[in-house]
């Protein structure tokens, strides 16, 4: 039962790296940039929530705040790449992520400054209640968390496949000149993608908060899903998700039964071992593309 | 029919045009016509400035200078997908498809620009009935294709658009002497019975003169010869250059021209 409930536990905080991961991955695979931010979008998402739903603050429904929130962060997404970096396009990457980076800092800034520097939670309906079957007892924040990225996968799973623009992002992201060629507007396409990584961000930013507190500084876990994005192979979505549940998954089993201070080098240690054994990560779509 | 002096039916009309590739002034000030309905080859060596003529029609290069007229209306400074809107479709060089997309996928894409459900079926039977190995394929990602058959997808993803003219750059490229009949010889029925007017590059210049109405000859980003197909193919220069006929059966002229062959 014990062990279950780690189990859970880890598979939750798996799914917060698993989505900060899928927003590093959308981005690269589509515009080939690193966005070392992205920790802080979740972090920021958290907090535009907060400041929408608690009662210090703005103390609108939940229900309402939380769409307000995801659509809030894939307007600064989407802003972010229009206003910002499609006037650097051409310039090197390395000046794009050092760009990011300090994104990062400006984000925790204003965090701190609008908000609070203190670890604030999100004030959710159901906050502290718990699903009790036999001696099982699971908080429902971290079975929401479980739900709700699975819903999520499923729905991007079908806006890849399916629609005009899911298809659009995938051609652009395997051939951009083919793209153009073929009349999408790519740049177009690069700031919706943006848009997308906000939103993904905000729900991964709003399934952190409901779960316990957050800071500006939490945003620095952007770290270890930028390793979970590699350990899934930089390139593939579904093997973002996997690399956020494999990390999710191994801190509190290390930290259970490794030896102390473990789980927290644990992520890494994974990180290096694929990196030599599978330099591709576990998804590598690079064998795949020399078919 | 096709004097390429008059103005009645041109389709695309390009003036004084120069591209550069930073300080490299790839596209030297070319002029030239295509008339609807016809096939208008640009034949030149590799590194002549073909492909950079080509992008800079379709947008995605801009010319430093000089104008490209569709249908006598400027658009040398409109974004890609406004071009594609205006009827002009680039079949790249070296194909382009979308590798890791299935065959219907990379045909679904070639209408993007386009709204209309019911004539865009209506198009993609219309492309699946001149390439029906597509039709075959249709689930496989365009990747694991044949180079002939992705050259195939290439051509019908193009169509997708619905075009009125095509730009081709050296659909021969890599491809077998009959693979490289079979795709001309549904060049020449697309351009009769679809209506598609068609600017072909090659270096092949016997399958394009064979194909092509007119031809222009282009040497480091200038025009140095334009004619009907036939007397380019007639004249002296052509025959030595680009076809490999030595006037005096001179070996080293038959030599440079499998060195050129090798370089396709
Ligand atoms: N991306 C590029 N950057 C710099 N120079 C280029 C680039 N592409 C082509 N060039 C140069 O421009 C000239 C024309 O090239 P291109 O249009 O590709 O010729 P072609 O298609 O006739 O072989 C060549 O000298 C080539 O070296
Ligand atoms: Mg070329």
């Amino acid at each position: 039962m014990d062990f279950l409930q780690l189990i859970i536990s880890g598979l939750a905080n798996g799914c917060v790296y698993g989505l900060i991961a899928l927003g590093f991955v959308l981005i690269y695979k589509a515009t080939e940039a690193v966005n070392f931010a992205q920790g802080d979008f979740m972090m920021l998402g958290a907090f535009v929530c907060i400041g929408f739903t608690n009662h210090e603050y703005m103390g609108l429904d939940f229900w309402v705040a939380v769409p307000l929130s995801i659509l809030v962060m894939g307007v600064f997404g989407y802003l972010f790449n229009w206003g910002i970096l499609r006037h650097m396009f051409g310039q090197s990457q390395t000046s794009i992520v050092i760009l990011t980076i300090a994104m990062g800092f400006i984000i925790r800034f204003f965090a701190g400054f609008f908000w609070s520097h203190e670890p604030t939670s999100l004030e959710t309906p159901f906050a502290g209640q718990d699903i009790r079957s036999g001696g099982l007892v699971l908080g429902i924040d971290e079975v929401m968390i479980v739900v709700v990225t699975a819903i999520l996968t499923l729905l991007f799973y079908l806006f890849f496949s399916r629609s005009r623009i899911g298809l659009a992002m995938q051609a652009a992201s395997q051939n951009q000149l083919a793209a153009y060629y073929m009349g999408i507007p790519v740049k177009r396409i690069h700031s919706l993608v943006w848009g997308l990584s906000g939103m993904v961000a905000a729900v991964a930013g709003i399934l952190f908060a409901s779960k316990g507190a957050i800071d500006p500084s939490t945003g620095l876990l952007g770290i270890k899903a930028f390793a979970a994005a590699a350990i899934g192979g930089f390139g593939s979505l579904p093997g973002a998700l996997l690399g956020g549940l494999i990390i999710g998954l191994v801190e509190p089993l290390a930290s259970r039964y490794g030896p102390p201070g473990v789980s927290q080098i644990a992520p890494y240690a994974i990180l290096l071992l694929i990196l030599i054994f599978r330099p591709g990560g576990i998804f590598s779509q690079t064998q795949r593309k020399k078919v | 029919m096709s004097t390429q002096n008059t103005n009645a039916d041109v389709l695309l009309q390009i003036d004084n045009l120069e591209s550069y590739y930073g300080p490299i002034m790839a596209i030297r000030g070319v002029s030239l016509k295509v008339h609807e309905g016809q096939i208008v080859t640009v034949l030149g060596a590799n590194g002549a400035g073909k492909t950079t003529l080509l992008k800079t029609i379709s947008g995605v290069m801009d010319p430093e200078k000089g104008t490209v007229k569709m249908q006598g209306e400027e658009i040398q400074s409109l974004e890609p997908d406004a071009i594609v809107r205006r009827g002009i479709v680039h079949v790249p060089e070296g194909r382009e498809i979308f590798p890791l997309m299935t065959v219907a996928e990379n045909i679904a894409m070639g209408a993007y620009t386009r709204k209309d459900r019911s004539t865009i079926s209506v198009d993609e039977d219309m492309v699946y009935s001149y390439f029906p190995i597509l039709k075959d394929r249709r689930t496989q990602r365009a990747g694991t294709l044949s180079g002939g058959q992705q050259q195939m997808l290439a051509i019908g993803r193009g169509l997708m658009s619905n075009p009125k003219l095509m730009l081709l750059d050296e659909p021969s490229l890599g491809l077998s002497p009959l693979l490289t009949q079979e795709i001309f010889e549904i060049i020449v029925r697309l351009n009769k019975e679809q209506k598609v007017t068609m600017m072909l590059v090659e270096q092949n210049a016997k399958v394009a003169l064979d194909a092509a109405d007119y031809g222009y000859v282009m040497e480091l980003g200038r025009i140095v010869m334009n004619d009907q197909a036939d007397v380019l193919a007639a004249s002296k220069d052509i025959q030595e250059f680009y076809l490999g006929v030595s006037q005096d059966e001179n070996q080293r002229g038959q030599r440079r021209w499998k060195q050129r062959k090798t370089w396709r």
